[in-house]
């Protein structure tokens, strides 16, 4: 189990993967916005998401837990 | 000179904007976000008026908002400073059609200038000097391939309505420019509300430098010398220093000459600037885009011309003549560099936004700081990064690096990451010592 976390704070733009979904390494689950910057958030491992925490709009702060891959 | 101002920005420029004000004697009206209700900016004008949330659609870009602070108040100009609704014509109309001074050119003067496509053939059948490129908008990938063969790669794919490096890319084949243009496209929309594509040639070693002018009260159109922008990390400047060590007399008078004539081409007033690709192989310098707006870095040329560009701003907006006398512009003098302290980490340059414990500038003699925060602000991610600006100023380039050396080891920002750190690396690399540096710069420093 792999927990995905916020380098910086940052605006949620996009969230790309839900609950269930398989992901490979190298896939984006969600896009950031910070400071006139689109931030894609990489998946690092093969897996499931087991969970997203974070939801298009919310803002969030660096180490926020975003997803968890299993 | 009227008698009431509101600045439409935020952070370091609206600062500076109300502080030349304030000097004249001209009552000051800010406008703020939810965000920035601590900053500088709000305290130190005259009177502040909330706009609405933080996000900038909601604020600092919400016209009708804008406009009714400014009825509300009795302001009777508005300055938009760079960014936001400073290049927004259809705002500036409004401003007019309101009955207030806009502090900026005409709005047919920005439209002529906005779509860089249409720019670029303006420019071209004024005798300005316009890089190989299309002259209309690239509809797909399959038109954007066939316009490539024909310029010859490497191309450079930019958004029609774009400023500020967003959507912006270089693509050295085919299944570079596709990818790109796909890019492009997707970002032109998004942030610009407009798809429209061109493709430029792109020269890798290159030096980006521009010609600040003035469209005087009287219709001159004057140069106020050059500033290279040459260090940039996704082709955003990072310093700017004038004049441009890659610039001889000669090249001086031939890319003020073209400024010029840029901007009698459209009639322009007020300050603007024309931004130039200079190949450093072969000594050409194309026009790439006039920007209709003081610029981030107009205080490289206040630095060495001793004029402030704000002030001539607004008595060009009011109708007055400038400081100087008629097209006599001061020679420049010595050399100034400015620094864009972000917050943003030294290595990767992503952002870093976060709230300021301490904060500490330099000062004394030929060194100026024109800052956004102080402590005890925090930064929020929904603006851009940009914390403060650091100016030296010296007898000669090498007077300014020692200079430099001295503020940015100095210039103490805690809490954010600043990008500080990294100045103290470009000052002590060779080719920015010895000013022998082209855009690839920080992309080698980082290699």
């Amino acid at each position: 189990m792999a927990e995905v976390r916020a380098e910086m704070t940052a605006n949620v733009w996009k969230v790309l993967v839900a609950a269930g979904d398989t992901v490979s390494d190298g896939d984006t689950l969600v896009i950031l916005e910070s400071m006139k910057m689109e931030i894609p958030v990489i998946a690092e491992e093969d897996g499931t998401v087991s969970e997203v925490r974070v939801a298009e709009g919310d803002t969030i702060n660096e180490d926020d837990v975003i997803a968890i891959i299993s | 000179m009227f008698e009431s101002l509101l600045v439409a920005n935020r952070g370091e420029i609206a600062r500076r904007i109300i502080a030349t004000a304030n000097q004249m004697g001209i009552r000051t009206i800010a406008v703020y976000s939810e965000a920035d209700a601590d900053l500088p900016f709000v305290r130190e004008a005259d009177e502040a008026v909330l706009l609405g949330p933080a996000p900038p659609a909601q604020s600092y870009l919400d016209v009708d908002a804008v406009l009714a602070a400014a009825e509300q108040t009795g302001a009777q100009a508005i300055h938009p400073g760079y960014g936001f609704l400073s290049e927004n014509a259809d705002f500036a109309e409004s401003v007019v059609k309101a009955g207030l001074i806009w502090v900026g050119p005409s709005p047919e003067a920005m439209r002529s200038m906005g779509d860089k496509i249409a720019a670029r053939n303006r420019m071209a059948a004024a005798g300005v000097p316009v890089a190989p490129g299309t002259p209309d908008p690239v509809p797909d990938a399959q038109a954007a391939l066939a316009a490539a063969s024909e310029i010859g790669y490497p191309v450079m794919v930019k958004a029609a309505a774009g400023g500020g490096g967003i959507g912006m890319s270089a693509a050295f084949n085919d299944e570079e420019l596709t990818a790109a243009y796909e890019t492009a496209r997707t970002r032109a929309e998004r942030f610009f509300s407009d798809p429209a594509i061109l493709l430029e040639k792109y020269v890798p070693s290159a030096r980006h430098i521009e010609v600040q002018i003035l469209g005087l009260a009287d219709g001159t159109v004057v140069a106020l010398g050059e500033r290279d922008c040459s260090v940039q990390r996704r082709h955003q400047k990072v310093a700017e220093e004038s004049p441009s060590p890659a610039v001889t007399p000669e090249i001086r008078a031939a890319i003020c000459d073209a400024a010029v004539k840029a901007g009698e081409a459209v009639g322009y007033r007020n300050a603007g600037t024309v931004e130039m690709l200079f190949d450093t192989a072969t000594g050409e310098a194309w026009f790439l885009e006039m920007n209709t707006r003081l610029q981030v870095e107009h205080p490289v040329t206040e630095a060495v011309t001793g004029l402030d560009l704000v002030a001539e701003q607004l008595r060009i907006a009011a109708g007055e003549p400038p400081s100087f006398v008629g097209a006599e512009v001061p020679e420049p003098r010595g050399h100034a560099i400015e620094f864009r302290v972000y917050a943003e980490d030294p290595k990767r340059f992503l952002p870093g936004p976060g709230a300021i414990t301490e904060w500490e500038q330099p000062a004394g003699d030929g060194v100026r700081v024109d800052a956004g925060y102080e402590a005890g602000n925090t930064v929020t991610p929904f603006y851009d990064p940009l914390l403060a600006k650091l100016i030296v100023h010296g007898a000669n380039r090498q007077d300014a690096l020692a200079k430099a050396r001295v503020a940015v080891d100095e210039f103490k920002v805690v809490g954010p990451k600043n990008n500080l750190p990294f100045f103290a690396e470009l000052l002590d690399n060779d080719e920015f010592v010895r000013g022998d540096y082209d855009t690839g710069l920080i992309s080698r420093m980082r290699g």
